[in-house]
């Protein structure tokens, strides 16, 4: 965090600084695409910085003054205290954490040692186990949703949070198994085979690859992470009970009944953006390597 | 292989976990889905084996087909519009970021911070955007003199696909501005600097070296398209309710299928034709990957060797 603060810091002080560039029409190249991408980037913060900051005003003044900044008089948490009162976001935070952790530690966990056994070993059915596998990369799991209400109808999961925990988890499987194995391939043969030698046994040997794939593991993290987070379909309809709302379904909900009152909806849609965001600047670096790595083959 | 000898545990140990959890909740739930849409309620009672009836019903009767070949009507033209605007608007995007400007990541980062948002929230936030009682859009257009363009964009059956397409282009722009920025970043510069040094333009690089060199991406990014806008459900939920107003003028497969499957207001719940409509989105996803693989690709790999 810290670097990057000072990037930004020595980014602002080399564009103020005055150059002399070598030809006129590529200055104005430069100072085009400059524009463009200005531009576009107010095009893509204006709505949800507009929502967080008129999330901290009073009623009056998000009307009267939308584009104004909250000042000494206007300023007001009537919104997040409706919301403290009425909806239980606090839990509904916490399910939406459990869910995603938990979901994530499965896929590390599975994938990763899948992965180990189709890059490692040679047996028969190692292609044909990588493409059962690589099917659900393509096929959208929600097209089986029928099918998954009636499985976790019969194995009594309905409103419970594992419900979600495992359809997150059987949805991030193939992707996860296509990167790590396709990391785990480039690995030195000898690597494990000197393991081999020294005795060591074949989990021995997965738990020694294991921290040689540590960012791929950071890819596929960041990739399957800003799914389960943002997923409304299946908190919908597998766990739409009061107790294992997610963040984002209690949202929902809360919007829908709240709509007009705009502080306690600004205030909801605020609480439900920043913790996407926390976690982008902190794994953007993962995620812009794990969306090229999946997207590569 | 040093342990070829006996038959190794270890590889099924090592196995075990992700195939059954994939197999119980991914492809048993959507072979049993598929099995469901060749099911249906006779008129004597019991659900029975009724082949390929329900897919018929689907097509051609008059209370399944009117609301099927709107909501693919409409599917397709939010396809459309994610093609000719957000992939060349994000590799136009991409190229801008490719020049390394300086600055690039932090372009980079904003404009991809939507794209991590729930579909919910921008939905929502959209929604209150372009509400005239709270007159955000009015302001704006005002401001840039385009005042006669202010009406209720969501709230007209003519403007309110088109506009949801919008606010999912905005949101999901990043994706192929990423990928194609990732592509655009693995040419060599040695090649481009030596069409520089030939004397050919920026505009003329892009089109003769950048463009074809980043050509199995475009494939990519087209086929991601298809699958997530054949898929989508939430942007619609969220600003529209499930009956995707005003009059079904936003309805696509996936609101169809909630309400076909989960019923709403004074339709029931219908978990065969559910399957049935689920069953269509899943050949016509299908057929998009299958198209990319043997179609784009192969030629791709026939040109290249």
């Amino acid at each position: 965090m810290k670097s990057e603060i000072a990037q930004i810091w020595t980014h602002l002080l080399k564009s103020f600084s005055p150059k002399i560039s070598a030809t006129s029409g590529r200055t104005l190249q430069v100072l085009a695409a400059h524009t463009a991408l200005t531009a576009y980037s107010l095009v893509a913060l204006f709505p949800v910085l507009l929502v967080i900051v008129n999330s901290f005003k009073d009623r009056l003044s998000i009307f009267a003054a939308p584009f104004a900044l909250p000042s000494a008089t206007t300023f007001s948490l009537d919104g997040y205290k409706t919301l403290y009162t009425t909806a239980r976001f606090d839990l509904f935070f916490l399910n939406s954490f459990l869910v995603t952790a938990g979901s994530l530690i499965l896929i590390l966990f599975v994938s990763s040692t899948a992965a180990f056994a189709l890059a490692e070993y040679k047996f028969r059915l190692n292609s044909l186990t990588g493409l059962y596998l690589a099917i659900g990369i393509m096929v959208p799991i929600r097209l089986g949703t029928v099918g998954l209400l009636r499985l976790m109808v019969d194995l009594h999961l309905v409103n419970t949070l594992w419900s979600l925990i495992l359809v997150y988890t059987a949805q991030g499987i193939p992707l996860a198994v296509f990167v790590l194995s396709a990391f785990m391939r480039q690995l030195p043969k000898d690597l494990t085979d000197a393991a081999r030698i020294d005795g060591a046994s074949e989990y021995h040997i997965y738990w020694l690859i294991l921290p040689l794939v540590r960012p791929a593991l950071g890819s596929v993290l960041a990739i399957s992470m800003i799914p389960i987070w943002n997923d409304l379909w299946f908190p919908l309809i597998l766990a739409p009970g009061e107790s294992t709302k997610t963040l984002v379904l209690g949202a929902q909900a809360f919007l829908g009944e709240f709509v007009n009152d705009y502080g306690a909806v600004l205030a909801a849609l605020t609480l439900a953006i920043l913790p996407p965001v926390f976690l982008y600047l902190i794994f953007s670096r993962q995620l812009i390597r794990g969306i090229t790595a999946g997207a590569v083959k | 292989m040093p342990n070829r000898r006996s038959f190794r545990v270890h590889i099924l140990v090592f196995l075990a976990p992700a195939v059954l959890v994939y197999t119980t909740f991914m492809i048993y739930p959507l072979v049993d889905s598929l099995w469901l849409s060749l099911i249906n309620k006779g008129a004597t009672g019991g659900p029975h084996f009724v082949g390929t009836e329900n897919y018929q019903a689907l097509f051609s009767q008059e209370k399944w087909a009117k609301p099927f070949w709107n909501a693919l009507r409409n599917n397709a033209l939010f396809f459309v519009m994610h093609m000719v605007v957000q992939n060349p608007v994000g590799l136009f995007l991409a190229a801008l970021l490719g020049t390394r400007i300086r600055g690039a990541w932090i372009y980079r980062t904003i404009i991809f911070t939507p794209t991590i948002l729930s579909v919910v929230i921008i939905g929502f936030v959209w929604k209150l955007i372009l509400n005239p009682a709270w007159g955000i859009s009015r302001s704006i257009l005002q401001m840039i003199g385009l005042g006669n363009l202010d009406m209720p964009w969501l709230g007209l059956e003519q403007t309110a696909l088109i506009t949801l397409s919008l606010i999912s282009v905005w949101q999901n722009i990043g994706i192929p501005m990423m990928l194609f920025l990732a592509a655009l970043i693995r040419i060599p510069e040695e090649l481009l600097e030596a069409a520089r040094v030939d004397g050919a333009g920026t505009w003329r690089i892009f089109w003769r070296i950048q463009f074809p060199l980043i050509l199995p991406t475009v494939g990519i990014v087209s086929v991601l398209t298809f699958v997530g806008n054949f898929n989508a459900f939430e942007l619609i939920y969220a600003t529209q309710g499930a009956l995707a107003g005003p009059n079904f003028a936003s309805d696509i497969l996936g609101t169809l299928f909630f309400r076909t499957f989960f019923g709403y207001q004074l339709q029931p719940a219908d978990p065969y034709m559910g399957s049935t409509v689920a069953g269509i989105m899943l050949v016509i996803i299908l057929v998009g990957v299958l198209a990319y693989l043997f179609g784009w690709q192969r030629r791709l790999q026939e040109i290249r060797y």
